[in-house]
């Protein structure tokens, strides 16, 4: 079984939904990321999302934007975020971790290379954000090959025509989009949310977790009823953006700041079905 | 690498969209339906009729096509080689080819009952465009234009506004052209239901680099009936400026089988293709993916794309139409380079030999026009596009030469 599989089957013994949590690698400095990063599972993160800085993040909106271009500034290469999960999967064998990003850096690294590299480094899954089914055999099939999960994107406008295209060669879970718009921006509704997961799950027995959009504890307690996990990215890098100094620099108490707030989400989300 | 030859280059792309390895979707999911959806509706407009009807009758009386096919006589004479043919499409409506574009893709918008246009815009022609055709059809236009550009583009932010159109300074990234499109795509995952995305050049996912360069090809088929009826056979050289390229696929896309034409695609060359600060996507690129296709990008060794830079706004863009990635690797169009320097003095003799003002973006295929037709015989024949008139570069043009307005 694959860590997301291991992950997914022991909340499900203990009838909690996933916390997801996003991160951008190397935001805002690829030291201040490798703290962060550790000490997400003690924090309650059942699965990270590590984020691969792109210039050009067209489904993002501004609080990822600007988590990459600090990320960029400060440095940060493929290379460095592979290798930041390489040490963090030193001290922890049981954490899943998805890389998240845009096509053109992992082509630009060549496709082959990259998926062997992003395995000996310890990833599990990877979200192509602009990599739609009809692009599979670019990375998802040679990603499947290579024994990495590659979890696929959901979103309102996929209707009962389309959903079993996007659904086929995905794996690990299914990511579903609660909004159509970019990361951070509007809200989820729940009673929506239901009704697309019965859509979902009617069509596969993947878990799937529900994403874009959720900002509070609160929110993410009231998706837990409804999906197999919530995704939180924004709101948390939000957090990150308000502790920096004035060169972009973290403020003393990022760290703590940050993990705060995301156990907060997490004690939200496991505690949600009572 | 070298493509091989196919029977033809005019049928491109195959059903992924692909122009061999370049073009395709590589967009959201949100966006996917959404294209498909475009491409439908594509698929049976160009079949139909009455779609051509409607759209020939508004380029007729509308834009003012067909664009005269002018012999240049005193810059032939003066550079003493070649004839020298301008397909003078910087006398339609809006100062531009990118009319030609626009009014085939609003009246799409149209048939798909979409009730908001949105846009994306470097030096704002397209924009203005976009919004020209909107106020037309009394239709919302949004656009997109990096904040850079709106600063240095200001005659136009102006026109855009009177024309009804609501114009986004865009801050995000680098606050140019590319970013503008990302804003865009963006505007466009958000509100799906009632929006189309007027792209402007010969980019972007599958079906538009296809679909736009139709639309444009329209310089292309009245150049060649024009050609004939002036000389009696085909061009020896087409040449045509390049920065995502839809101009220069207008012309050349229904000569691409005449084998005896040879085609010439003019890339902005900045202060130098081995300077950091250029705009040559195939001379200085590698191929890549982004805004929905693969193709050249100007990109550092991480991926990450850098900033393109141009005298001309209009050839500011780090990537460029697929269909040209292939055309260069089946080595069917040569593409060079010009100079700032070298389209600012060709911006100049045009102003002096012919009475025309060009846009900095033909000034670029002009600069190459001098340079090679000095070297052909005396009946051959040389056919540029002048795609675009330069009262909006007359700011730039002065700061350039050091003169104040």
């Amino acid at each position: 079984m694959s860590r997301i599989q291991q992950r997914f089957a022991k909340l499900k013994d203990e009838n909690r939904a996933a916390f997801v949590s996003f991160v951008m690698a190397g935001d805002p400095k690829p030291d201040t990321f490798a703290k962060l990063l550790k000490g997400l599972p003690a924090a309650g993160v059942d699965i990270i999302e590590v984020g691969m800085p792109f210039t050009d993040p067209m489904a993002d909106g501004p609080a990822i934007q600007l988590a990459g271009q600090r990320a960029i500034a400060a440095g940060q290469t493929l290379k460095g975020t592979l290798d930041a999960i390489a040490t963090f999967r030193k001290g922890d064998d049981e954490t899943p971790i998805v890389l998240m990003g845009y096509y053109n850096p992992i082509f630009n690294h060549g496709v082959e290379a990259f998926l062997k590299d992003a395995k000996e480094a310890g990833v599990d899954g990877l979200i192509v954000v602009d990599l739609p089914p009809e692009e599979d055999a670019e990375l998802c099939l040679p990603a499947r090959a290579a024994g990495l999960d590659f979890i696929r994107l959901a979103t309102p406008t996929t209707d009962e025509a389309r959903l079993p295209a996007v659904l086929k060669n995905t794996s690990g879970f299914v990511y579903y989009v609660s909004i159509t718009g970019i990361t951070g921006a509007g809200s989820a509704d729940t009673g929506a949310v239901e009704a697309a997961m019965a859509r979902i799950k009617a069509k596969t027995d993947l878990p799937v977790v529900v994403g874009f959009g959720v900002k509070t504890p609160e929110q993410g307690a009231e998706l837990a009823k409804v999906a197999d996990g919530v995704v939180v990215g924004s709101a948390i890098i939000d957090t990150i953006a308000g502790r920096l100094d004035r060169k972009g620099g973290p403020k003393v108490g990022l760290i703590k700041n940050v993990t705060a707030f995301v156990k907060s989400l997490a004690d939200a989300v496991h505690s949600a079905r009572g | 690498m070298t493509v091989q030859d196919p029977n033809s280059f005019r049928t491109g792309p195959d059903e992924d969209g692909r122009f061999g390895q370049f073009g395709g979707r590589f967009v959201a999911e949100t966006l996917m339906p959404l294209i498909l959806d475009l491409e439908k509706a594509w698929d049976d407009a160009k079949t139909d009729r009455s779609f051509k009807t409607e759209m020939e009758n508004l380029w007729r009386y509308y834009v003012g096509r067909p664009s005269p096919l002018y012999l240049a006589s005193r810059l032939t004479e003066h550079l003493g080689g070649a004839k020298i043919y301008m397909k003078r499409d910087e006398l339609n409506h809006t100062g531009a080819h990118k009319i030609n574009n626009v009014l085939g893709q609003i009246l799409l918008a149209r048939r798909m009952g979409k009730t908001r246009i949105i846009a994306e815009t470097g030096a704002g022609q397209h924009g203005v465009a976009t919004a020209t055709v909107c106020a037309k059809f009394g239709l919302k236009c949004v656009v997109f234009m990096g904040a850079t550009d709106v600063e240095r583009q200001k005659p136009n932010v102006f026109r855009m506004k009177l024309l009804g159109a609501e114009v986004v300074p865009v801050t995000s990234g680098r606050s140019t052209l590319k970013d503008a499109m990302n804003e865009a795509l963006r505007d466009w995952v958000t509100n799906v239901e009632d929006t189309f995305y007027c792209i402007g050049t010969v980019a972007g996912p599958h079906p538009y680099p296809a679909m736009v360069r139709d639309f444009q090809s329209i310089i292309g088929w009245e150049a060649k009936s024009q050609i004939k009826h002036a000389e009696g056979r085909m061009p020896d050289v087409l040449i045509a400026c390049i920065g995502g390229g839809s101009n220069a696929m207008g012309l050349f896309h229904p000569f691409l089988d005449e084998a005896d034409v040879k085609m010439i695609g003019v890339e902005a060359g900045g202060k130098g293709v081995d300077t950091d600060e250029h705009a040559a996507s195939l001379m200085g690129g590698r191929p890549g993916v982004l805004h929905g296709n693969r193709t050249y990008l100007l990109q550092d060794d991480d991926g990450q794309i850098v900033e393109a830079h141009s005298i001309s706004a209009g050839l500011d863009y780090p990537g460029i139409g697929p269909e040209h990635a292939w055309l260069k690797e089946a080595e069917r169009v040569e593409y060079v380079s010009i100079k700032d320097d070298e389209a600012l003095e060709a911006f100049k003799l045009c102003c002096e030999m012919e009475g025309i003002i060009p846009a900095l973006e033909p000034a670029h295929a002009l600069a190459h026009v001098m340079k090679i037709a000095p070297t052909m015989d005396k009946k051959d024949v040389i056919v540029l596009n002048m795609c675009g008139r330069g009262d909006k570069d007359i700011f730039t043009v002065a700061e350039a030469l050091g003169t104040e307005i």
